[in-house]
Formats: C-alpha cells, structure tokens, sequence
C-alpha cells in the first residue's frame, strides 16, 4: 500500500510572529520556517506503517513555495520514499490545496493519506476532511492509534470527552493529533540520504486546478493585548482580591 | 437568506454551543434555522425548538447518523443546504470534523473558528495561535463557518417556538463503522462551558499529585484543564488540553496552576475575564497575561488557597 503524506512549509512554533505594520499580514520575512509539527508526525505514522509492512511506499508531497523543497527533504529523511512539489507562489489557501491533493491522488492512487490535523499558521483544519470529501473517501481526523488491519484501518479518535474508534475502508483519509506519536530526530546519515531520494515539481497549471484564493484577507490586525496584573504577597491577599476586587469568587 | 445552523447534541440533549453558533447566526441576520440529525434524536429537536431566535428546526433521524459518522453527518447538511445563504457549526470536535466535508462538496472555503462578525460575507478569525486576528470576506455564494463558541455569548434556552420539520435521513454511505467510544464520566461543567476553570501544568509533577486540584476545581465548582505539557506527560487525560490545538476557553475565573504559559496555552485561555497564576517561578510567561499572580510553591498554596475560600 501507499502512503501519501502531504507536509507543509509553516513558521516555526518557537516563533512568535508580528503583524505588519500595513496590517495586510504576518511578517515572515526572514523568520525560521519548519514542517508543520502535525505533519511530522503525519510522516513519521507513515514511516511506522512501512516498518511494520502495513505501507509499501511513502510519498511526501508539499504545496507552496520553491523552498519547500526544504520540507520534502525533512520529510524524506524521517523515512519518506521520495518527494512531489506543487510549486506555486500563489497563496494557497485549504480548498485550493484539497484540490491538488486530490489530483496527485487520482494519479498514485494511495491507499491511505495522512496528513496533520491542522497547520499552525492558518489554524484552519480543514484540508483532510476536504480532500476526503472531495475523493469521496471516509476520513478519520484528530488520529491517536492507528492501525492497518487487512483492507481496513481502525483509528482512535481524540474527541470533545474523550476518545472515539473508527474503522474506515480504505482507500481512506487520516489527520494526525498530538498523542498519535513522537516523530524521530533526524539523523545526518539519513539527511544525506534524503538528498538523493527523487523529488519532483509539478505546477497547479500541469494538474489542471484552479487555485485562486476564496476569501480575500482584507486586515490582519494585533489581537487586543492582555496587560499584567498583580503579584499578590499571599494567599489571604489572593483570595481578598477574588472575592472583592474580581467578585468572582 | 436563511441561515442553518447545524446541532450539536447527543442524541438526547442539545449541545450548549448550539446556542452560542445561533447568537452567532442573529449577528449574521436572517431566518435561523437548526439541523438536529441524529439517531432518536426527537427530544433534542424539542429542545433545538425552545431556543431563541430559532424560526424552524429540521430533525433528521436514523440509525446513520447515530455516531455522527463525519460521511453520513456530511450528506445530510448537503441534503438540506439548498436555500440557506450560511451554514453555521461550533468549532467544536464534530463542528470542525464535518465542516469543510460540506464546504468541499459545495466547492465553497470554509472559514474556520469566527470570533466576530463584520458582515454577511466578512468575518473575524484568529490566526498563528491567536497572535493576530485575521478579517476575512468570501467571494462565494454560500458561506460555510465554524463558531468559537466562546466568543458570542448564547441565546436564550426557552422562548422561541420553533415547528419541528421531519425530514428523511440520509442512508449510511457504507465507508466508516463506528466501533466504540471512551467518554470520561465526570460530574464537573463542561470545560469549554465553565464559567471557572482549574489548569494545571508540568509543575504538577505526576498524575498522582494533579489530584491535588480536584478539592479546589470542588471548591469552586470549575471543570478541570491542562497543559499540553501536563497532557504530553500523561498527568492528566488528553480531552483536558486547552490551547491553540486544544480546547478555547474563557470563563469568568481561569486558575493556572504550574503552567508556564507558553504561547500555545496562553492561545487557548486569553480570552479568559479573570486569570489567576500560581508559579514558582517568578519569570514565568503566565505571568504577563494573569491579573493576579502568586508566586509560590503550588504544592502548599493549593491547600491554603481550598482551605481560604
């Protein structure tokens, strides 16, 4: 089987980005940028599968920019088999990037996608479920045990009070939540060989997908800051503040 | 322009963000309408059918849409979609699992986690962790929205006197089967719901010592939450976690016990009125953001602080 492992080109978590000051984005000139971590251990769930023979080969493929192609060697040297790169500067926006998955899809014919359940740029959470609905395929989201049993996958789901099981046919669609796993380091040897592992680029115009943006951002604005209160000497004072100051105790 | 609004519920009862994603709907503007579908759902209808600014309820009810399978759940909203200008779900597990399954069908984005309103086509969502606050417009015909529940304050339970319209539920699409679900049993509030809510961090040390909220969570009659850290470590379950991946909250009382406050955690309760830190550590970025912080060992302002209430 398969495995296709879409991975995306975020800002890094550890930073903190700022808005610009014309207020139309985020600052991410010169910011380090990293695979989302929902993806890493999209990949790394992948890699897990073809150790244990669940997953025959694993492709990452990555939507965006040139330097990408960065994230697809990061993908390739936790263990995935090569690498696709739908190149475009356009803003790619989830539905857009649904739909290029979805073509990559109808032409390697994965048994399984795995993908992250959210990116933490945009927080949208949505392209899994898109590109299962779009492939009309049955989708497990937010993923913390998965497992490959004959032509079906059974997924533990992290839901709202708990945890909630699936089995889904496959071909099928999985996003990846926290406690799914803990994605290797990386090692030089297999950064090297990663190097070498076949990376392609195709274009949305080569993949007949129309990726013009739906929603237009007209402003992107500093959330209102939350200004430090008051360190209390004690815990009479704390509770004094609560009940008078506060009044909501 | 009608407006549907898509249920969250258990079959037996209406979800309580249901009512926060119709306040959502007023702001909006138009006819709101609700989409219960469920398997023996009827009573959640009648309930859905009392809320406020709700003018028809539309009850779906059969044995595939039971689990709230995100396939069955799907095609039925896409079944009833015709005719309503927005169709509105909380950003909660189910909300954001069967939301942009509809909008990839209606080949419509779906904008996620709206925290205002500015127009019928233009809304206000967080970005990057809630470290900026994106408005956004749509260009296409029908609107698919999550809600951040915490963001509009909830209409009305009673008054309004909905007509509960049965429609034929959708058959099951034959592609996922529900196996089991493992649901923590707990008297305590909804932790999205709480008016007070009682996290605790790393600084906890153990599942065993996390324990040592349950008298204060008691005390104040707060649901309990964790950090991502707490979670990762197994001290408490994973449903717990509030953050930029977790859950969002925003109670009157947000107590933060051992917590760090790093900018995921901070992303989850910001928004929270009252913000009390306890921390050791004096340069813990928690407390930049709490109105009243104490520095001191958690282990012995706890019991004190049970003890003072």
């Amino acid at each position: 089987m398969k495995v296709l492992v879409p991975v995306k080109r975020v800002v890094d978590y550890n930073v903190k980005v700022r808005v610009k000051s014309d207020h139309t984005g985020v600052d991410i000139a010169n910011v380090k940028m990293s695979m989302n971590p929902f993806d890493e251990i999209a990949v790394e769930e992948a890699v897990r599968l073809k150790e244990k023979g669940a997953a025959t080969e694993i492709v990452a493929v990555s939507c965006g920019v040139a330097q990408c192609q960065e994230t697809l060697r990061t993908a390739m040297a936790i263990g995935a088999d090569r690498g696709i790169l739908v190149q475009s500067d356009a803003e790619l926006q989830p539905l857009a990037v649904a739909k290029l998955l979805k073509a990559l899809a109808d032409k390697e014919q994965p048994g399984l996608v795995i993908l992250g359940k959210q990116a933490i740029d945009d927080d949208a959470n949505q392209t899994g479920q898109m590109l299962a609905a779009l492939l009309d395929w049955p989708q497990a989201t937010n993923a913390s045990q998965v497992e490959v049993q004959g032509d079906r996958v059974q997924v533990t789901r992290e839901v709202d009070g708990g945890l909630e099981t699936l089995s889904l046919s496959l071909p099928a669609i999985i996003t990846t939540d926290l406690r799914l796993n803990e994605p290797r380091y990386v090692t030089l040897p297999n950064i090297m060989k990663a190097k070498k592992k076949p990376l392609e680029t195709v274009t949305p115009e080569a993949l007949g997908v129309d990726v013009a943006p739906r929603l237009k951002t007209l402003k992107v604005v500093e959330p209102p800051s939350r200004s430090a209160g008051v360190i209390v000497p004690d815990v009479a004072t704390l509770v004094d503040k609560l009940k008078n100051e506060a009044k909501v105790v | 322009m009608s407006i549907l609004v898509i249920a969250e519920h258990d079959n037996a009862r209406l979800g309580a963000a249901t009512r926060n994603v119709v306040a959502a709907a007023a702001a909006i503007g138009g006819e709101v309408h609700v989409l219960v579908a469920g398997g023996g759902a009827r009573a959640v209808a009648e309930e859905a059918a009392q809320v406020a600014s709700v003018s028809k309820v539309l009850l779906a009810d059969g044995p595939s849409l039971a689990e709230g399978l995100a396939e069955n759940l799907a095609a039925q909203v896409l079944a009833v979609a015709g005719g309503h200008s927005h169709i509105l779900f909380a950003a909660t597990a189910s909300g954001k699992n069967v939301a942009p399954r509809v909008a990839a069908r209606l080949d419509v984005a779906q904008i996620s986690d709206i925290v205002a309103v500015e127009s019928a086509d233009t809304f206000v969502r967080p970005i990057y962790a809630g470290n900026a606050l994106a408005t956004v417009q749509s260009a296409d015909a029908t609107q698919v929205i999550t809600v951040r529940t915490t963001a509009f304050d909830p209409v009305a339970a009673t008054g309004g006197s909905a007509a509960i319209e049965s429609i034929e539920a959708v058959a099951d699409a034959g592609k996922s089967r529900f196996e089991g679900r493992e649901l923590a049993k707990s008297d305590r509030p909804d932790l999205t719901a709480a008016t007070v809510v009682v996290s605790g961090g790393r600084g906890l040390g153990s599942a065993e010592n996390f324990k040592i909220l349950d008298p204060l969570a008691d005390k104040l009659g707060a649901a309990l939450g964790a950090s991502r850290a707490a979670v990762d470590a197994g001290y408490a379950p994973n449903d717990w976690q509030v953050g930029q991946t977790g859950k969002i909250v925003a109670p009157q009382l947000y107590v933060a016990v051992g917590i760090s406050g790093a900018i995921q955690h901070l992303a989850g309760m910001k928004d929270s009125k009252v913000i009390v830190a306890i921390n050791k550590d004096a340069e813990a970025p928690i407390f930049g953001v709490a109105d009243y912080g104490l520095v001191a060992d958690l282990f012995q302002a706890v019991p004190e602080l049970v003890q003072a209430l």
